[in-house]
C-alpha cells in the first residue's frame, strides 16, 4: 500500500503517531500527480513550492507540539474556483487566464490555518457551467476509472484527483450537482453543505443562490473531518448561516437504526441506466437491513425542476459575468480599440460556448418583457420544489435517490447536445434550488466497472445525519478501497 | 400658445453621499479626494468572488432620513442588481433597491409667494455609488478611479409636485437643509456628495395629463438648477409650438453654453434587468428598531425657524438665519439662557459673531468662548459699563482669547465713563476752545452738535457713556 | 418559445457578447429549444405563490461602520490590462 492509498485521517493519524511527516504525504501526493496525471489531467496548477513550504511548517508545528487542527499536514487540492493569494486562478477560463488573486477565499484561509498544503488547482467546467469537464477552456479530465470517460462536472478534476489518489481530498463546488455528480462518477464520497453553511466569499460564483462549496474525499468520515475545518458563520458573506456547526464525527458510527428514510418516486423514473438502478436499489435494501424503514414519497414538482434551475442559474450567471469586461483584470481582447470592443471583443473571445449559451438565456430571462413569465416563474416554482421538501421531512429524515441517472460517460458523448448534458442533473439540483444538504456515496460499479453513487438527502443544516447514514451503508461496503485502474 | 399657457410639472430625484466612515458594502474609506483608486479593495473592485455585507450605519442613516420626511418605513426591504456596462461600474451591475424600497409615501414642506406647500416624496433607497471616468486623459484613453465606487447613497424621489424653477430650488435647498441637520449628509453641491436630477415636463395649462419628460442631469449648483429647468421649459414649449413632439431622453446642463443638450443617445435602449440581489438577504428594520429612531430624531429645521419666531420673538428674517444651520441654531439657544433680550443677542449674532466666524474661518464648535461670557458681555454693554463700540473690540478679544469680557474691559482700560463730573470736565473744556463753533451752532446750525460730541468722545478715548456726553452737551449748549 | 435571430442579437448587444454570424445562428437554435422545455412552467398554477430569491432564510448580517485597509493601488491594479498611474486605463468613452 501507498502513502497516497490512505484516507486523510488514516493519514493525519499516522502524522499524529510521528509515523509520516507532510513533507513525506506531500511529496507522495507531488510524485503520484507526476505520475499519473499526464493521463488523468487532473490539475491546471500544481503548486508545488506553496505546498512543501506548507508541509515544512506542519512539520515544525508538530515537532514543536501544536498542530493546528487534526487534519493538520494534510495534503488538500483545491477547485479553481477558489481564489488563493499569489496563485493563478481562473475558473476554467480564458478570460481569467493570468489572473493572480490579491486575495485567499475564506475557505482557503480556513484551510491554511488548519495546517494543510494546497498542492494545486484543479480542472472544471468554466465558471462551474457543465457536467462533464469539457467546457474546461483548457483541457477536459478523464475518470480514472476509464479515460476515455468524464469525470464529470462542473467540479470533475477535483473528484478525478481524489479517485486517482493525486490527493488525499479535495474542495469543490455544488451549484446543480457540481460535487455530488463527478463523485458518484468516481467512486468518491461529496457532500454539498446546506446553502449558507460554507461561506462563498473569494469562490468565484457561477449562481449565487445555489453556489456551495463542499468536500470531495475519498470516504464519510473525511468528508465529516473537512466539513468540520471549512463549516463556519463567515463575517464576509451576508447569506452565510449563523446556526451552530456540530461535531460532524460525533454520531458518525450510529448507524440508521430506527431512521425513516424517504424514497421519493419521481426520483426513479426512466432514462435511468438499470445497472444504476439496480445498485441503488440494492443499496436501499442493505439500509433496511441494517434497520431503517424505506417510505415511499412524493416530490410531485420535480419534474419542474430543471426548467426551474436553468432559468435561474443563468439569469444570476448573467449578472456575476458582466464584471469579466476586459477593464480591471483577465483578458482584454488584443484588437479592442473602443469601449465597445473591449467589453463585446473580450467577453467574445474570452468565455467558451456553454458559458455564452447560459449568459444568453440568462439574459433573455432577465430582460424586459420577458422577466415575468420567465425569470419571476421560475422563482415561484423554486417556492414550490421547496415546500415539497419540506412536505418530505415531516415524514422521513431524509431522502435517499441514485445521485446520476447514469455512470460516466464518453467524453464527447454529449457535447453538442446542451439539453442531454442537462439531464445529467435531474436528481442533484432540486437539492440546490430548496438550499439544503446533498451527499453522495459509492455504493457499487457496473459490469463495465464504472462507479455508481447514492443521494442521500437531508433537512437543512442536518449534514451530520447524512454522513451519519452514509456512513452505515460505507461501513458495510468499503468501496472506497478499490483503485482505479491507472 | 405663450409660455404662460403652459404648466410646468416638475420632479426631482436627489442622490445624497451618506456621511459613513466607510462604504456601503466593504470597510473602504469613504474620505473625498485621495489619488486614484487608494480606497479600493477586492470588493469595491469587483473582483472575481467577493461579496457585499451591508454597513450598518447606511441603513440607521436611511430610516432616520425616512422618519424625518415622514415616510412609511418598511420592514423588510430587498435589494436589487440593476444591470449595466459602463467602465466606472465595477461589477457590471449596481446594488440597489427597486421595487421594495427601505423608505415611501413622505413630504417635505417648503415656502412658495403663495404659502406652504406639501411636496410628496415618492420612495427613498440605498444604493452603491459608481467609480469616476475621466475622458479628458489625452491619449486616446478614459481613466477608471474607483474610490468612489461602493460610497454610500439615498436617493430621494420626490412626486412631480413643483411646478417652477423657483419650487424646485426651494426644494432642494429644503431637502439639503434637513439632511443636513440629520447628519446623514454633507450638503455639498459642488463636490457631488449632494446631487440632483430634475425631470421636467410642460403640459397645457388645465390640462391633467402630463408632458413627456426629460431628464436633467449635471445640476451642481442651485443656480444651475433654476437656469437648466427654466431654459428646459422654454425649450419644451418651443418644440411643442413648432409642432414636434418632445423626446424622452436625458439631458445635460451645460454650464459654458447655458443650454441642455441631449446626451448622444444610447447606442441600445436601456433594459437594466433588475432582479433581486441574491447575495443580500433582504433588510429587516424591526419596529423597535424604527421608534427608537423616531425618538432619536432632532428638531427639524422647520419646526426649529418656527419654534425661533414664536418663542423668542425673533423676525423671520433672524430665525431663518439663526436656524439653517443646527450648530448656529443650538449655540444661540445657549446663548439664551444667559441674555433675555433675544432681538439684541440676534442682532449680535447676524452682526459681530458672523462676521468674526467668517473672516477667521473659525467653524462654530472652535469658539473659545462660552455662552455664559456672551451674556456677560451684553449685560455689560446694557448697564453701560462698556460702550457698544468698545463691546464688539471685547468681542473680538474673546474670540481670540478666550478671555472674560470683565478681564479684557479691566486690562484694556475698556469700561466706559459714567462719571459726570468727569464727562463735564472735558464737555467745558472743549467748548471753552472752540467758541467759533458755538456761534455757529446759536446761529441755528444744529449739525455742529455732532462736532462736539465727536471731539469729546475723541478726548476721552471712545470712553465716555455717549448718552451723558449728549446730555451734558446740550445742557451747556442752553438748549 | 422560439427565439427569432433578431431577437438573439439583441440579447447579445445586451450581453455585450460579439457573436459571431455562426454563434448567431447556432444559439438560435439551442437557446429556442431550451425555451422550449422551460416552457413547461407555464402550465403551473403560481398566481398565489410567493417567489424564492433565498433558498435559506437568513437574518441580515450587517457590519459595523469601520473603515479597514484598503489594498494598495499596485495590487488593485496588478491584473489591469491596462493602466495610468493609479488608474485603469479603456479606449477613450465618448458620451
Amino acid at each position: 500500500m501507498q502513502l497516497t492509498d490512505l484516507t486523510m485521517l488514516e493519514l493525519a493519524a499516522k502524522l499524529a503517531a510521528g509515523a509520516v511527516s507532510s513533507e513525506e504525504a506531500t511529496r507522495a501526493s507531488l510524485a503520484r500527480i507526476q505520475q499519473v496525471d499526464p493521463k488523468v489531467r487532473a490539475f491546471l496548477r500544481v503548486d508545488e513550492a506553496g505546498a512543501l513550504a506548507a508541509a515544512r511548517a506542519s512539520d515544525a508545528r508538530r515537532k514543536a507540539g501544536g498542530p493546528a487542527s487534526a487534519l493538520d499536514g494534510v495534503p488538500l487540492g483545491l477547485k479553481d474556483i477558489f481564489l488563493t493569494e499569489g496563485v493563478e486562478t481562473t475558473a476554467g477560463s480564458r478570460i481569467l487566464e493570468g489572473f493572480v488573486p490579491p486575495y485567499d477565499a475564506t475557505v482557503v484561509r480556513l484551510l491554511k490555518e488548519a495546517g494543510l498544503p494546497l498542492v494545486g488547482k484543479l480542472n472544471m467546467d468554466e465558471f462551474a457551467m457543465g457536467s462533464s469537464n469539457e467546457s474546461s477552456a483548457f483541457f477536459p479530465s478523464h475518470n480514472p476509472w476509464d479515460v476515455s470517460r468524464t469525470p464529470g462536472g462542473s467540479s470533475g478534476g477535483s473528484a478525478a484527483a481524489v479517485a486517482a489518489r493525486e490527493v488525499f481530498g479535495a474542495l469543490g463546488t455544488d451549484t446543480g450537482g457540481s460535487i455530488r455528480q463527478p463523485a458518484a462518477l468516481t467512486n468518491t464520497v461529496g457532500l454539498k453543505p446546506t446553502y449558507g453553511r460554507v461561506s462563498r466569499f473569494g469562490v468565484i460564483a457561477f449562481a449565487s443562490s445555489l453556489d456551495q462549496p463542499g468536500p470531495m474525499t475519498r470516504t464519510v468520515a473525511d468528508a465529516a473531518a473537512l466539513l468540520q475545518v471549512i463549516a463556519r458563520p463567515d463575517a464576509q458573506d451576508a447569506t452565510s448561516a449563523d446556526a451552530p456547526v456540530p461535531d460532524y464525527s460525533a454520531d458518525l458510527e450510529a448507524g440508521v437504526r430506527g431512521l425513516k428514510l424517504g424514497v421519493p418516486r419521481e426520483y426513479f423514473t426512466e432514462g435511468m441506466d438499470s445497472e444504476v438502478e439496480a445498485a441503488v436499489r440494492e443499496a436501499l435494501r442493505e439500509y433496511e437491513r441494517l434497520g431503517a424503514t424505506l417510505v415511499d414519497v412524493s416530490l410531485p414538482h420535480t419534474k419542474y425542476a430543471l426548467a426551474t434551475y436553468y432559468l435561474i442559474a443563468p439569469a444570476e450567471a448573467s449578472s456575476n459575468l458582466a464584471r469579466y469586461d476586459g477593464v480591471r483584470f483577465g483578458l482584454r481582447a488584443k484588437d479592442a480599440r473602443s469601449l465597445r470592443d473591449v467589453y463585446a471583443l473580450t467577453r467574445e473571445q474570452g468565455f467558451g460556448a456553454e458559458v455564452k449559451r447560459r449568459i444568453m438565456l440568462g439574459t433573455f430571462a432577465l430582460s424586459s418583457g420577458y422577466y415575468d413569465a420567465h425569470y419571476l416563474r421560475a422563482q415561484k416554482v423554486r417556492t414550490l420544489i421547496r415546500e415539497d421538501f419540506t412536505r418530505a421531512f415531516q415524514q422521513v429524515d431524509a431522502l435517499l435517490s441514485p445521485t446520476s441517472p447514469v455512470p460516466a460517460f464518453k467524453l464527447g458523448e454529449k457535447v453538442e447536445d446542451p439539453l442531454s448534458m442537462y439531464l445529467m442533473d435531474i436528481y442533484t439540483l432540486p437539492c440546490n434550488l430548496a438550499g439544503l444538504p446533498g451527499l453522495s456515496v459509492p455504493c457499487g460499479f457496473t459490469k463495465a466497472g464504472l462507479p455508481v453513487g447514492l443521494q442521500v438527502l437531508g433537512r437543512p443544516f442536518d449534514e451530520a445525519g447524512l454522513l451519519r447514514i452514509a456512513r452505515a451503508y460505507e461501513r458495510e461496503h468499503d468501496f472506497f478501497r478499490r483503485s482505479a485502474p491507472l | 400658445m405663450p409660455v404662460s399657457d403652459f404648466q410646468p410639472v416638475i420632479g426631482l430625484e436627489v442622490h445624497a453621499q451618506l456621511l459613513t466612515q466607510s462604504k456601503i458594502f466593504c470597510g473602504c474609506s469613504t474620505a473625498f479626494g485621495a489619488e486614484p483608486n487608494r480606497n479600493t479593495c477586492p470588493v469595491c473592485l469587483g473582483m472575481p468572488g467577493v461579496l457585499p455585507v451591508l454597513n450598518q450605519r447606511v441603513a440607521e442613516f436611511a430610516v432616520r432620513t425616512g422618519l424625518a420626511l415622514e415616510c412609511t418605513i418598511r420592514p423588510t426591504s430587498v435589494w436589487s442588481r440593476k444591470n449595466y456596462f459602463y467602465p466606472d461600474l465595477p461589477k457590471g451591475y449596481q446594488i440597489t433597491q427597486f421595487d421594495q424600497p427601505i423608505c415611501e409615501h413622505g413630504r417635505l414642506v417648503i415656502d412658495t409667494p403663495l404659502g406652504e406647500k406639501v411636496i410628496r416624496i415618492l420612495r427613498i433607497h440605498m444604493e452603491e455609488d459608481a467609480g469616476k471616468s475621466v475622458h479628458d486623459a489625452g491619449g486616446g484613453q478614459s481613466l477608471v478611479d474607483l474610490n468612489r465606487a461602493g460610497v454610500p447613497l439615498l436617493e430621494i424621489v420626490s412626486q412631480p409636485d413643483l411646478r417652477d424653477a423657483d419650487e424646485a430650488v426651494e426644494y432642494l435647498k429644503a431637502m439639503r437643509d434637513v439632511l443636513v441637520y440629520l447628519g446623514v449628509n454633507d450638503g455639498n453641491l459642488e463636490e457631488g456628495s449632494f446631487r440632483c436630477d430634475a425631470n421636467v415636463s410642460v403640459m397645457p395649462k388645465g390640462s391633467t395629463t402630463f408632458g413627456q419628460r426629460c431628464e436633467l442631469k449635471n445640476l451642481n449648483s442651485f443656480r444651475f438648477l433654476k437656469q437648466a429647468i427654466e431654459y428646459e421649459i422654454a425649450r419644451q414649449v418651443d418644440v411643442i409650438e413648432s409642432g414636434g413632439k418632445v423626446v424622452q431622453e436625458t439631458r445635460l446642463w451645460d454650464v459654458s453654453k447655458g443650454v441642455t443638450r441631449s446626451m448622444r443617445s444610447k447606442e441600445e435602449a436601456h433594459d437594466y434587468r433588475y432582479f433581486p440581489e441574491p447575495d443580500l438577504p433582504p433588510l429587516h428594520v424591526s419596529a423597535e428598531a424604527i421608534d427608537a429612531a423616531a425618538q432619536a430624531l432632532p428638531e427639524l429645521p422647520r419646526a426649529k425657524l418656527q419654534r425661533f419666531t414664536s418663542q423668542y420673538g425673533l423676525p423671520a428674517y433672524d430665525a431663518r438665519i439663526l436656524t439653517a444651520e443646527r450648530p448656529l441654531a443650538d449655540y444661540f439657544e445657549a446663548c439664551a439662557g444667559h441674555y433675555k433680550d433675544y432681538k439684541k443677542l440676534s442682532n449680535w449674532f447676524l452682526g459681530e459673531l458672523m462676521r468674526l466666524l467668517k473672516e477667521e474661518g473659525t467653524p462654530l464648535s472652535a469658539l473659545r468662548f462660552t455662552p455664559a461670557q456672551l451674556g456677560a458681555l451684553l449685560g455689560a454693554v446694557d448697564q453701560g459699563t462698556v460702550s457698544a463700540n468698545a463691546g464688539k473690540d471685547v468681542l473680538g478679544e474673546m474670540f481670540r482669547t478666550g478671555k472674560a469680557p470683565a478681564d479684557i474691559i479691566a486690562e484694556k482700560g475698556l469700561a466706559q465713563v459714567s462719571d459726570t463730573g468727569a464727562i463735564e470736565a472735558v464737555v467745558d473744556d472743549i467748548l471753552a476752545k472752540n467758541a467759533g463753533e458755538i456761534e455757529k451752532y446759536r446761529a441755528g446750525k444744529k449739525q455742529v452738535f455732532g462736532f462736539f460730541v465727536g471731539q469729546v468722545m475723541r478726548a476721552m478715548k471712545g470712553k465716555g457713556n455717549p448718552a451723558l456726553v449728549n446730555e451734558l452737551l446740550k445742557k451747556k449748549l442752553g438748549d | 418559445m422560439a427565439l427569432t435571430l433578431e431577437q438573439v442579437r439583441h440579447v447579445a448587444t445586451l450581453a455585450r457578447l460579439s457573436l459571431t454570424p455562426e454563434e448567431e445562428q447556432r444559439f438560435t437554435t439551442q437557446l429556442s429549444a431550451v425555451l422550449d422545455a422551460v416552457d413547461q412552467l407555464q402550465a403551473l398554477d403560481v398566481e398565489a405563490v410567493a417567489p424564492t430569491c433565498h433558498a435559506t432564510l437568513t437574518s441580515s448580517r450587517l457590519r459595523e461602520d469601520v473603515t479597514r485597509p484598503s489594498l494598495p493601488p499596485e495590487k488593485s491594479l496588478a491584473n489591469a490590462p491596462a493602466k495610468s498611474d493609479t488608474s485603469f486605463a479603456v479606449p477613450k468613452i465618448i458620451e
